[in-house]
């Protein structure tokens, strides 16, 4: 019973954010309720006895990738911008209509799962030590190739950040 | 080495840390008001009149000649001469100030007033705890606040006042000897007249 | 002296059995709380003041000593004076964040308090990731800085925030990569684990610390230094120098919600250092066997107490880095070192059969020049190559 109450808050928070970052206004508020929308996701998985899973959620999501998003936001003057447009144009029509779509086809196949038929799994305890086993053993071949991926990113990210700005024509 | 210039830093302040608990080199401080610096030699901060004798009023050496309310800068210096006279050191008259009020909120220290003084009636003291919660004329010293012994003015500028002194009573002998002089050569003459 | 070493644990124990049964665990849970914070409120109100009259003392000065005895009554002055001042909000602030922002900066850190071990038997939480929750805590504040810089509507607070963030996000690379050997040696992400494999002795009693290897050594240094960065503090205060740029992020911000920002602050220390001496300096036990009869928890508060004066004298020496420099330092001198530490751990771990009186310093002497030397180079690096001796040309 708790706990499904407490499934119920984190969701709760978790939406809340979710829709608050949709529909907010002002970007960097829009920026920090998908923060508090990651936090929620993190009190999800820690309700689910996944510490690892959560703790690293927050650690990643909320403590660096949020902060990604705000420097983004402040950096590129996206708070100026102002969100316009009609309030029932076609675009808008669209966009709820592919939104349910794609709802019902993600409904559709959770409903349909086999998963959700039979009783519920045992709890797996995975204790830290057993999630970097199998990291190292069965799917290390994943894990590389993150990290490949990873390096590509950050090596990236250094070569845009090292090219010089263009030089401006000078005005006439 | 890579971290020598903090580790030699560190060891300096942890010297001063230590020493600061038994070596007065090492804490500097002087907890005022507890404590006072003593005082130095040739600071100045406002004017006083010097008065010789016991009687502040009697004694003052100012002759309201009025030369330090001219020079006076900000012009803080305002003096009414009192005509009534009285003799000085030497016994000659002189005018006496009746009113001699000093501003000592416009007073600039500059000691202008003390060297064009011809008597030495005016110098310059030392105290700076001025003070006072009276907004208005809490800092307008009058002659009787601004009238301070010779003894006192003596213990700020022993050598100067050592020769003011000196000269006075140099002054005073000669004033005397020529008076008695006068005095002899003013006696009655002698009966049958000057030959 | 199990009875002394125990006495929180007996204590809470007992008040906790007053309780009716199903609200024992709630009891206790609050006890806890209550003790930690009672605790660490008051090293903050004896922190503030012992670092105003350490500093005064280094600075060939008294420190504050009008208030109380030798000033210890200062903490409740300044108390008094944050809770009456005026509370200033900016006319164009974003009201919900600049509210928002002290709460957000001081909530995550008492949260980072649950997992430290701080005597035996005395941890709020036995986690079994205790340090990642640690980290994944601490990067919250990182949100609150930001939050306090933009709603303040102020360039001077937008700039600081900016400038504390980047300092701040720099610095948890080698933080976290500095704690990576010590996790790898104990075998688990557990911190009373990590303490426990600090338990046993070499001879002569010295205990195994992992200050007193090596990678341990290097370890605690990249880590203290880290730490300073993480927590703002000089040489590290660029985001809050007043010299600088006035206060920085917390420019706008007066009365209480400044008092707040300067508690987290400071709580941000305190569990830091708290993580140091689970991590390097063996937690709770003692140096040496013999010494095993004094409680648990003055060991801990002892250290502490040992780490913080370290904080409080390099504050005290060092001048501020600039931004470049800072960053600098962070990304070419710090996290390349703690790989290499990574690596010289591991070397360590393979030479663990060299335990011999003739053959352990021989492996001490080896791991040490395994990080000493590339520290050197490094460094070098950094700083340029250095300048030939001056020549000094005189007119004839």
């Amino acid at each position: 019973m708790l706990n499904e109450i407490a499934f119920l808050l984190c969701a709760a928070l978790t939406l809340a954010g979710a829709v608050a970052a949709m529909t907010l206004r002002n970007l960097a508020h829009c920026a920090l309720c998908a923060a508090g929308a990651f936090a929620g996701l993190a009190a999800i998985y820690l309700q689910l006895d996944a510490e690892f899973a959560g703790f690293a959620q927050l650690l990643v999501y909320v403590g660096a990738i949020a902060i990604l998003i705000l420097f983004t936001v402040l950096l590129t003057r996206g708070a100026e911008i102002q969100p316009g447009g009609p309030a029932a144009s076609t675009s808008r029509g669209m966009g709820l209509g592919v939104g349910a779509l794609v709802t019902a086809c993600l409904i559709g196949a959770i409903m349909a799962s086999p998963g959700l038929r039979g009783h519920a799994p045992q709890t797996v305890h995975a204790p830290v030590k057993r999630i970097g086993e199998q990291l190292m053993n069965q799917y290390v071949m994943p894990l590389e190739a993150i990290g490949l991926l990873l390096t590509a990113a950050l090596l990236g990210a250094v070569i845009i950040a090292l090219r010089e700005p263009p030089k401006e024509p000078p005005a006439p | 080495m890579n971290g020598a210039g903090i580790i030699q830093g560190m060891i300096e302040t942890a010297r001063n840390f230590a020493g600061s608990y038994h070596d007065p080199e090492r804490l500097t401080t002087v907890q005022y008001p507890e404590e006072k610096l003593p005082p130095v030699e040739n600071a100045r901060t406002i004017p006083f009149l010097v008065y010789d004798g016991g009687d502040a009023m009697a004694g003052l050496r100012c002759t309201a000649c009025t030369i330090c309310e001219k020079e006076c800068p900000p012009q803080c210096i305002y003096i009414i001469k009192d005509l009534a006279k009285k003799p000085d050191y030497v016994g000659k008259m002189q005018l006496q100030p009746k009113v001699f009020d000093i501003d000592m909120s416009v007073c600039m220290s500059c000691g202008i007033c003390v060297e064009v003084c011809p008597f030495d009636a005016i110098k310059m003291d030392q105290v700076f705890e001025l003070s006072t919660s009276d907004r208005f004329l809490g800092l307008l010293f009058h002659k009787e606040q601004l009238a301070k012994p010779n003894g006192y003015f003596s213990q700020l500028h022993k050598t100067e006042a050592a020769e003011i002194d000196a000269r006075r009573h140099e002054d005073k002998r000669k004033a005397e000897a020529s008076a008695a002089a006068r005095a002899a050569a003013a006696k009655p003459l002698p009966p049958g007249g000057v030959k | 002296m199990r009875g002394l070493d125990q006495i929180f644990v007996w204590i809470g124990r007992e008040v906790a059995g007053w309780a009716p049964a199903p609200a024992q665990p709630l009891v206790s849970a609050i006890l806890i709380i209550a003790g930690i914070m009672a605790v660490f409120g008051t090293c903050f109100a004896l922190t503030t003041i012992a670092e105003r009259k350490i500093l005064g003392r280094m600075q060939n000065r008294f420190g504050p000593n009008r208030v109380g005895p030798c000033g210890l009554f200062q903490p409740l002055a300044d108390a008094v004076k944050m809770l009456t001042k005026e509370d200033i909000v900016p006319f164009s602030a974003d009201k919900t964040l600049h509210f928002l922002a002290p709460l957000v900066m001081t909530t995550p850190i008492w949260l980072a308090f649950a997992v430290l071990p701080f005597g035996r038997n005395m941890s709020a939480l036995d986690l079994d990731s205790g340090i990642l929750f640690f980290f994944a805590i601490g990067s919250a504040s990182e949100l609150a800085v930001f939050m306090a810089g933009w709603s303040s509507q102020n360039k001077y607070s937008l700039v600081g925030a900016m400038r504390a963030i980047a300092q701040m996000i720099s610095y948890e690379v080698p933080l976290v990569l500095s704690t990576v050997p010590v996790l790898m040696l104990a075998g688990s992400l557990s911190l009373n684990e990590i303490v426990a494999a600090q338990g046993t002795h070499t001879l002569g009693g010295l205990a195994r610390w992992n200050v007193f290897t090596p990678w341990g050594l290097a370890g605690l240094l990249l880590f203290l230094i880290a730490a300073t960065a993480e927590s703002n503090r000089s040489p590290f205060d660029l985001p809050e120098g007043e010299s600088e740029i006035i206060a920085g992020y917390l420019t706008e911000y007066s009365g209480f919600k400044y008092a707040l920002f300067f508690l987290g602050e400071y709580l941000g220390l305190f569990a830091i250092t708290g993580l140091a001496v689970t991590l390097f300096l063996g937690g709770w036990r003692a140096p040496f066997q013999w010494l095993e009869w004094v409680p648990s928890w003055l060991w801990f508060g002892g250290k502490f107490g040992v780490l913080i004066f370290l904080f409080i004298w390099v504050r005290a020496t060092l001048p501020r880095l600039r931004l470049d420099q800072l960053l600098n330092f962070s990304w070419r001198f710090l996290a390349p070192l703690t790989l290499i530490n990574l690596a010289v751990a591991a070397a360590w771990h393979w030479t663990g059969a060299w335990e011999s009186a003739a053959a352990a310093p021989v492996r001490w002497v080896l791991c040490a020049a395994l990080i000493a030397l590339p520290a050197h180079w490094l460094g070098r690096a950094l700083r340029g190559a250095v300048p030939p001796p001056r020549k000094y040309h005189y007119a004839e």
